[in-house]
């Protein structure tokens, strides 16, 4: 047997992982003190000026963005390598349309995806015989009910909101899948897909990860994610951080309350090219929330931010005709402006 | 001669998943050719459903992940 060179020696995550905890921990409970702190006594600014506010909003939301996604990204990435998407197709096929439908946008939930696999997943769906509407409903919950989005609005608005974001999100995902199943939509899919035949559609996959391997994957993954969304948190911070400290209630109730009609479908509209800057938002939204901006056009606004995604829309023109990527956006819009208007005539 | 496929659109973990697998050759002390697949047919011809995807002498070993040189390197060897 030849003997593999050691090229890099590993501390086992398993062992430093309490560590870890325990400094998290106590992070996330320094880190309100400590921004008081900086901003009022370290900066010397004074408690209630637009300036002093602004200031604290940015000093705490930083680390506190940050925490939660390296801590919190890093535990979901581990759970989600569980639910690999060769496992959802073969707990999908072969169901009814409902079952199928609210299993496909669970999936989304847990599911590891990103927009680049949206192809060959599609495909692998269509060959498995999974009904279009069922892999929309997926296509639809993924990017939507994203891990990032959930994360960040349980730690800056409590779960109730985040609770809240999910059913709402995964109600226009099964709605969507439903609607869309309903359409006779198989035409305008590109006829080549239809002819991939994967050797019975099993896919082969028999190497199984260890615990171990899959921690390291999602410390991996993490470092990538907050590598990529640091820049658009600070910005996202920044601006969140001056509609805090200097824009006044009066002009965010005014332009996006309950009264203003036209309120929910501006924000979608000023929504859709801000994709993947889902991080960077949420404290923008948070800013808005907390200045009184309703939770319909507030939830509006961060569903259109997450899952409209022109990028996926560019990459799905690979397999079906843009009439079909129209009616599955559209079907989508429609959802969203439907969750705001209702949160904000129901007043909550 | 092994035969070891990255599957994957061009996109940057397709190309980290190459690297690995070449820095996992010289771990192994293996010869290999790699082949980089971007053609959605083929991808799917696989059975793949998450790129990047990895497969060597036919068996797909890694789906959806960037498996380090040293997992290629024992996939290799087995």
């Amino acid at each position: 047997m030849t003997a593999l060179p050691v090229h890099r020696t590993h501390v086992p995550f398993r062992a430093v992982a309490p560590v870890v905890v325990v400094a998290w921990l106590a992070a996330w409970f320094v880190n309100l003190p400590l921004a008081n702190w900086a901003a009022y006594d370290l900066l010397g600014l004074e408690r209630g000026s637009h300036l002093g506010d602004a200031v604290a909003f940015f000093l705490l939301d930083v680390p506190k963005v940050l925490l939660l996604l390296l801590g919190i990204m890093t535990v979901v990435s581990f759970l989600r390598s569980y639910f690999p998407p060769e496992r959802m197709r073969a707990a999908l096929a072969g169901r009814g349309t409902l079952p199928a439908t609210v299993g496909a946008a669970a999936f989304g939930v847990v599911t590891p995806f990103c927009s680049c696999s949206a192809v060959p997943l599609f495909i692998g769906f269509v060959e498995a015989g999974i009904p279009l509407g069922v892999t929309f409903a997926f296509l639809i919950s993924s990017p939507m009910v994203n891990e990032v989005a959930l994360v960040l609005l349980w730690g800056l608005f409590g779960p109730g909101i985040a609770l809240l974001y999910m059913a709402a999100g995964l109600t226009v995902a099964v709605v969507g899948g439903l609607v869309l199943g309903r359409l006779p939509l198989e035409k305008w899919i590109e006829p080549w897909v239809l002819a991939v035949r994967a050797g019975g559609g099993a896919t082969s996959l028999d190497v199984r990860l260890s615990v171990e391997q899959r921690m390291r994957d999602a410390w991996t993954s993490t470092q990538e994610l907050v590598r990529r969304v640091l820049l658009y948190v600070i910005i996202g911070i920044g601006i969140g951080a001056f509609i805090h400290g200097f824009v006044p209630t009066e002009l965010v109730a005014q332009i996006g309350g309950r009264d203003n009609p036209f309120a929910v479908p501006i924000v979608v509209a000023i929504a859709i090219p801000l994709y993947s800057n889902a991080a960077g938002t949420i404290p923008i939204v948070e800013a808005l929330l907390g200045k009184g901006m309703p939770l319909g056009t507030t939830l509006a606004f961060m569903m259109a931010i997450v899952a409209i995604s022109l990028p996926e829309f560019v990459i799905l023109r690979r397999v079906m005709q843009l009439r079909l990527i129209a009616v599955f956006g559209g079907v989508v819009v429609a959802g969203i402006l439907a969750v705001g208007f209702l949160f904000n005539a129901l007043g909550i | 001669m092994k035969v070891v496929e990255v599957l994957g659109p061009g996109c940057a973990n397709c190309r980290r998943v190459e690297a690995n697998a070449r820095e996992a050759l010289a771990i192994a002390g293996v010869q290999a050719e790699i082949h980089h697949v971007t053609d959605y047919r083929e991808i799917a011809a696989r059975g793949v459903l998450a790129t990047p995807g990895l497969v060597i002498d036919g068996r797909v070993v890694s789906t959806g992940r960037i498996p380090s040189a040293g997992d290629i390197a024992a996939w290799l060897t087995e």
